[in-house]
Formats: structure tokens, C-alpha cells, sequence
């Protein structure tokens, strides 16, 4: 009985297929010869990929999303390894309410979040600034990095560390040798996680970055309002392509089906 | 040494902090932004007002643009909710490779950049692209799509999707199948089967699918900034608009809250709801 008829099937197809549409036409626009958008039949040419990395505003805005991911996700994690265990060991009273509150960027929407801290920014004159952009980047990834460490935490077995603290190791010891190691595929899927968020980030960045800051994802928004062209597709292309290995890598470590459904 | 009650509070601190300084604070700051007047020459002046309230709330144009963003986030969540129950039930049916591959293909576009997906569906949508070809082809006449709600609508579709089959996904999970197989040997119809043991159990799955999707959609920007053109707008965009052309910051800031006080309402009211029935349900 547990079986799929066609109908179901036919369905199913028809939906996976408009999942992935938008995703392969850009990355097959991306190796048009032409200059308008156009899906290349007979000759496929790298041309928008060269000129993707010749575009100086593009490759300088790519840099500043990395290094704003790498430093965000890093702080995150940071962060929440101590925050997570806490509210997971300890019965204290506020521990309802702190969770609500670091998982409260995936309620308030991000344009609200932007709105908010680019009010802040021009009041302590902040806008530009490399740090205080990190530090907003931070506050919207904590939930990412914060679940994973909690779900890892939640599931892990306290034995070892009983084990090895009546054997004589120093409260530091086993944290550094015991629980960081296992909760490290919890810590480094969520580092990911949070890296991915940050990277992709538009809707709170629009408000909150520079001319000097400007992220990615922020520079192919207003590119893409001005004019549609196979720059944008070769990008977007690029894009999805170091997504897929952030993918890979979440996959390798943690499980890319954990990381996204949630559960075991 | 730290006393045992303050370690939790110890190892929270980093992340209060910054909680406070980089949520509470400038949201306490935007609340009280949205009172202040606003002069078209001088800027924001240092008196409270209600006017801005007043004027979002009265104004036919503002009225207009929540209204609109209230149908298009309701029709996209029930797309998202026709669409990705069946996707998400059938799935569940599937053999064992196929079943986690393809929920992988559904869930995880929501990695790849909004901007990305966006750009692609007005590759699609544009004039000349795949689908009016496809729909030439078919010999169907189709009026234009692209910077139209349902060429918003249809992304916002694309975009939300993972967040419905997610949580239906989790609660179909926990279902037992051999309830299923009981139902089925008392002679129950495979309808009936599905009606009476299926549905109720994957209910809140779906209630908490619809209400995160609603909430999204109600307050997306880079889709209907994207796909809707410059004529039209959603809340999102207004308030952008408001800050980045207008300049007019306390007027931004009162849309902003506004957005703000609903999805919160809209989700901790289900909460409660959702709450108060299980505990029926079980006590």
C-alpha cells in the first residue's frame, strides 16, 4: 500500500523540477556567448565568467562577504558553545527567556533588525564601520550556530567527563580535551551554517552596509534593480557553485539532511 | 570563584551583551524614532508626534500596500501548503535513497542566496524566457508576468517552500505506520486512512509551516524588490523606499514596527493556541 502511484509520482517530478529551475537556468545562461539572456545551444563560452572577475566592484564586494562571513560565523560559534551549554546544564530561572531571546532574529524579520541597527549606526556613527557590521551579522547567525550546539549538547553522553574528572583532570582539561571534541560536529555544522547565512545575507546588509562594505549579495540586489545581463547570471552562477561546496563540506561533517530538517 | 547559581549567567554573557546592545537597544531606539516628528527640510526634529501612526493607519496609499501584502503572503502560503503537504506525504512514501535525495533538492535551495533564486525566476518570467516560450509552444497566450504580483507570488512560492515541508516533514516522521496498516485492515478506504489517521497528525506540522511562511512572506524584500518592479510595492519595500529616497526615517521606522508587532502577534498567538490543544489532547 505504501507505494506512489503515477499521478504522485508525476507530481512530485513536476515539483522538483520547479525547485531547480531557477537555479539551472542561471547557472546555463552564465555560459552564453551572446549578450543578451540567452540559453546557449551550440556554443557554450566562459566570456561572463572573466568578466565576472575583471568587474572590480563585484570581486571587492565578494571579498567583503567572505571575510564578514568567516569573522561572524567565527564569533557566533564563539559565543554560543558557552551560551548553549548553559542553557542546556543549568535549571536557572531566565533560561526560557534567554533561549527566546537569542533565537529571536529567526521572528523579527531582518527588515526590521536593518532598520533598527542603521538608526543605532548613525546615532554613535557608526556606519562603515567593518566591526559594527560584523557584529550585526553576528546577532542574525547566533540561532544557526546556537541549535546545533544545543542539539549537540542534548545528545551528548556526560560519562566521559564524570569519567575523566574523577580521574583528576582540571575542570579545563576536560572541557578542552572532552566536551569541545564532542561536541565538534554540532560546533563546526554550526559555524557553517552561520557562515552560509551571513554569506547570503541581503535584506538587513541593504541597510546596514557602506558603500565601502557592501556585501555580495547586497551588490547583485542593486546590480540586478538596474539592469538584467549575463554578468548577473555568471555571478549568480558562482554563487551556487561555492554554495554546493559550503553544502558538501556541511554534509561531510554534520549531515546536510540533520542541519536542515532538524532531529536526529 | 564564581558562585554555582551565577554560571549560567556567566557563560550567557557574551551573548547578552550583545543581544542587548545589538537587538533591544536599537529597537528601543527605532520605537522611539517612529514618535518623532519629521520636517521635509530640516530632518527629524526633537518633538514626539503620533502622525506618523495616524498617517499609516488612515492613508489609503499605506492601506493599499499592507493590504496587498496581506493577500499575496496568504496565497503564497496556501500554494506552499497545497503543494508541499502532497510533496512532503509522497516523499515520505518513497525507498530509502531516493526519499532523502529528493527532500534534499526541495530544502536546500533555502542556502542559496534569495538575490540568486530571485534573479533566476526573472530569467524565467521575462519576456522571452523559458516559460512563454514553453507556453507558445502550448499555443496558450500569456499575458505578462514578470513585475506582476504573480510573477512575486510564484517566487515567493519557490522561496518559502522548504519552510512548509519542513515541519510536515518532522511530524510525518514521528508518524507510526503501522497505525496506518490497522486502519487499513479494518477495511478503511486509503482516503479514509489518510482523512482520519494522517491528517490530524500532521496538522500542526502544517499550522507551523503556514505561520512561518506567512510571517516570511509578509516581510520579504528582496523578492517583490526583484520581481515586483517599481510599481509595485510591499511593505518591505516601502520601508526602504522611505529611508533610502524619502528619507523620511520616523515614517520607515513606524512601518517597520508596525511589521514588527504583527508577526510577533501572528506567532506567539499560535503558540498559545497551539499550546492550549495539545495540552487538551493530552491532559
Amino acid at each position: 500500500m505504501r507505494n506512489n502511484g503515477p499521478i504522485s509520482l508525476f507530481f512530485s517530478t513536476l515539483v522538483i523540477v520547479f525547485m531547480l529551475a531557477p537555479l539551472v537556468i542561471v547557472c546555463l545562461v552564465a555560459f552564453t556567448p551572446d549578450n543578451t539572456m540567452t540559453i546557449p545551444t551550440s556554443k557554450f563560452s566562459v566570456r561572463w565568467f572573466e568578466a565576472v572577475f575583471r568587474h572590480s566592484d563585484l570581486m571587492t564586494s565578494f571579498w567583503n562577504s567572505l571575510r564578514l562571513g568567516l569573522f561572524s560565523a567565527t564569533i557566533a560559534t564563539a559565543i554560543s558553545i558557552p551560551a548553549g551549554l548553559a542553557l542546556t546544564r543549568y535549571e536557572f530561572k531566565a533560561r526560557g527567556w534567554l533561549n527566546g531571546m537569542f533565537l529571536s532574529p529567526l521572528i523579527i524579520p531582518h527588515l526590521v533588525l536593518g532598520v533598527a541597527m542603521l538608526r543605532m549606526f548613525s546615532l554613535i556613527d557608526a556606519r562603515g564601520s567593518f566591526t559594527w557590521l560584523v557584529l550585526a551579522h553576528v546577532v542574525i547567525i547566533v540561532p544557526y550556530s546556537l541549535r546545533l550546539i544545543i542539539a549537540a549538547s542534548v545528545g551528548m553522553d556526560r560519562s566521559c567527563e564524570h569519567a575523566a574528572l574523577s580521574l583528576g583532570a582540571s575542570r579545563m582539561t576536560v572541557f578542552r580535551r572532552i566536551t569541545v571534541p564532542m561536541l565538534l560536529p554540532g560546533i563546526t555544522g554550526g559555524w557553517l551554517l552561520a557562515f552560509i547565512s551571513s554569506f547570503d545575507e541581503v535584506t538587513m546588509s541593504i541597510f546596514v552596509t557602506a558603500p565601502s562594505t557592501v556585501t555580495l549579495p547586497v551588490r547583485m540586489y542593486m546590480y540586478a534593480t538596474e539592469s538584467i545581463d549575463p554578468l548577473m547570471a555568471a555571478a549568480s552562477a558562482l554563487t551556487v557553485a561555492f554554495t554546493a561546496v559550503v553544502m558538501l563540506l556541511i554534509d561531510r561533517l554534520y549531515g546536510l539532511d540533520k542541519v536542515l530538517v532538524g532531529g536526529k | 570563584m564564581i558562585k554555582p547559581r551565577s554560571v549560567p549567567w556567566f557563560l550567557c554573557a557574551p551573548a547578552l551583551v550583545l543581544f542587548v546592545v545589538m537587538v533591544l537597544v536599537p529597537l528601543f531606539l527605532t520605537v522611539i524614532l517612529s514618535f518623532h516628528v519629521f520636517d521635509h527640510n530640516t530632518g527629524i526634529k526633537n518633538e514626539l508626534t503620533l502622525a506618523h501612526y495616524i498617517e499609516v493607519l488612515s492613508d489609503s496609499y499605506y492601506f493599499e500596500i499592507f493590504w496587498r501584502t496581506i493577500w499575496i503572503s496568504a496565497l503564497t502560503t496556501l500554494l506552499c501548503l497545497l503543494i508541499g503537504a502532497p510533496q512532503a506525504y509522497i516523499l515520505s512514501r518513497m525507498r530509502s535513497p531516493w526519499k532523502s535525495i529528493l527532500l534534499l533538492i526541495i530544502i536546500a535551495p533555502l542556502l542559496v542566496s534569495v538575490v540568486v533564486r530571485a534573479f533566476g525566476w526573472s530569467i524565467l518570467l521575462g519576456p522571452s524566457g523559458l516559460v512563454s516560450l514553453f507556453a507558445d509552444f502550448l499555443g496558450i497566450k500569456l499575458s505578462r508576468i514578470l513585475y506582476t504580483e504573480k510573477a512575486v507570488v510564484i517566487a515567493l512560492v519557490h522561496i518559502m517552500m522548504p519552510f512548509m515541508v519542513i515541519p510536515i516533514w518532522t511530524s510525518l516522521q514521528k508518524l507510526d505506520p503501522s497505525v496506518q496498516d490497522a486502519a487499513l485492515s479494518l477495511s478503511a478506504t486509503p482516503f479514509t486512512t489518510f482523512r482520519r489517521i494522517v491528517l490530524p497528525q500532521i496538522l500542526p506540522g502544517m499550522l507551523s509551516g503556514s505561520l512561518i511562511v506567512f510571517g516570511l512572506s509578509a516581510s520579504s524584500f528582496a523578492i517583490p524588490g526583484l520581481l515586483g518592479g517599481r510599481k509595485l510595492k510591499m511593505v518591505a519595500t516601502v520601508v526602504y523606499d522611505e529611508y533610502l529616497y524619502a528619507l523620511n526615517w520616523p515614517l520607515g521606522a513606524t512601518i517597520a514596527i508596525i511589521l514588527l508587532i504583527a508577526n510577533l502577534a501572528i506567532m506567539l498567538s499560535y503558540n498559545r493556541v497551539i499550546e492550549r490543544k495539545y495540552r487538551r489532547a493530552l491532559g
